[in-house]
């Protein structure tokens, strides 16, 4: 993948930064991080971008990008300053529901649980299952290519920041993702495979150009929260609902892909997170984030933001997405249905 | 609930509640009318709520059931 295209002054300084063009100074990035208001971090395509850009040197990296860029202290600095930002909107945004997970009575485990069940986001499986054209099942593949084409590559940063039962329990989930040592069935494979059968580019960061802000966003807390050892609990508590509000919506999913008439093996990706994810939602909830605090009860609140983070920019993304295909009736057709997410 | 592989056993079988039972290191399950299912993952989640669209496996669909 090549330094994506950049889409305003902050991504245009990290771009000119890595590539050597443009030492980037640091007051100024600051300056124009702060011009952006809080409400507008999430939905900032600017913004967005540049954390993106400045946290794939650790992940796959780029062609066009000298691999020693990972740990410039001006990078990592830059990197700081969005992440403050972004850290501290979250925050903000998920203060009421992680406060009343708190005050909630029983395990961890089943509260997370009880959490995600009582949470009423924007339907996107329901819509796909239903409504949606063939055009925008291939849109919101396009969209999730920028997660599911390293699916679960964040979440393997932490394993060595959990020890004990936890430990066990996410090496045991990550296994599972990564193939159980099968190259093929590696779920990125999969969902490779996938996109190229429905008519897209499979290479990871084909389409980092064209996906939304809040698309970037999701993917961006996803790195704040894993590549910080202070924030594992939230980290872990990310994945307990993103695994927690996957299987059933893969299902619907899978429907909707078949209906459109794409090809199986698109479903195949999906069809695959009905069962794994049942399996996974149970490790994640209860082995790991239950694990986690009884070991450290002092995790508790990061389990839980982690946990709210993950449905709050989910509903977002969600919210966009439908808001993109279609203002009619279809969309208000789908709101009657339970809580879901998509394939982790 | 504990995590399984525990204390010298080598196959746990681990009650999830209101969910499934994890089962580790199995290789396929043998339901009720005597089929066996080729168990294809390190951990599989067998349906204890018997209303999965995905028998013997556990599909999420326990989580509709009403809980109190
Ligand atoms: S126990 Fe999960 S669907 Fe039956
Ligand atoms: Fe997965
Ligand atoms: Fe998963």
């Amino acid at each position: 993948m090549l330094c994506p295209r950049d889409r305003g002054p902050l991504s245009a300084m990290v771009r000119l930064a890595l590539l050597g063009t443009e030492d980037l100074d640091l007051e100024r990035f600051t300056r124009l991080a702060d011009d952006v208001p809080a409400e507008g971090v999430l939905t900032d395509a600017d913004l967005q971008l540049a954390l993106w850009t400045l946290y794939e040197p650790h992940y796959g990296g780029f062609e066009d990008v000298p691999a020693d860029r990972e740990w410039d202290p001006r990078l990592l600095a830059a990197r700081g300053v969005l992440e403050r930002r972004v850290e501290a909107e979250l925050r903000r945004r998920t203060g009421d529901a992680v406060a009343a997970g708190l005050a909630a009575e029983g395990p961890l485990g089943e509260r997370i649980f009880d959490v995600v069940a009582a949470d009423d986001g924007p339907k996107v499986a329901a819509y796909l299952h239903r409504h949606a054209t063939s055009e925008q099942v291939v849109d919101f593949l396009r969209e999730r290519t920028i997660f599911h084409l390293k699916e679960s590559d964040p979440q393997a940063f932490v394993l060595p920041r959990l020890q004990g039962a936890p430990k066990a329990a996410l090496a045991e989930l990550l296994y599972d993702e990564f193939g159980g040592g099968r190259p093929s069935r590696l779920h990125a494979s999969m969902f490779a495979d996938g996109v190229a059968a429905a008519g897209l580019d499979p290479r990871y960061g084909a389409y980092v150009d064209d996906v939304s802000a809040t698309t970037l966003a999701v993917n961006n807390a996803m790195s704040l929260l894993c590549l910080h050892r202070r924030l594992r609990g939230a980290a872990m508590g990310h994945l307990a609902a993103f695994e927690a509000t996957s299987s059933v919506p893969s299902r619907k999913i899978a429907a909707g892909i078949r209906r459109v008439g794409l090809p199986e093996v698109v479903a195949a990706y999906f069809d695959e997170h009905v069962e794994a994810d049942a399996v996974h939602e149970q490790l994640a909830a209860r082995t790991i984030c239950g694990g986690l605090v009884e070991q450290d009860p002092g995790l508790e609140e990061d389990v839980l933001l982690g946990v709210a983070v993950c449905l709050h920019l989910d509903a977002v993304a969600g919210a966009e997405l439908l808001d993109r295909w279609n203002h009619g009736p279809a969309v208000a057709a789908v709101a009657a249905d339970g809580p879901e997410r998509v394939a982790s | 609930m504990t995590a399984g592989g525990a204390e010298g056993h080598e196959v746990v079988a681990e009650l999830c509640p209101r969910g499934p039972m994890l089962l580790r290191g199995v290789s396929a399950v043998r339901d009720e009318h005597g089929e066996l299912h080729e168990a294809t993952r390190p951990v599989v989640a067998v349906c204890m709520c018997h209303r999965s669209q995905r028998l013997p496996w556990c599909d999420g669909t326990h989580k509709a059931v009403r809980r109190d």
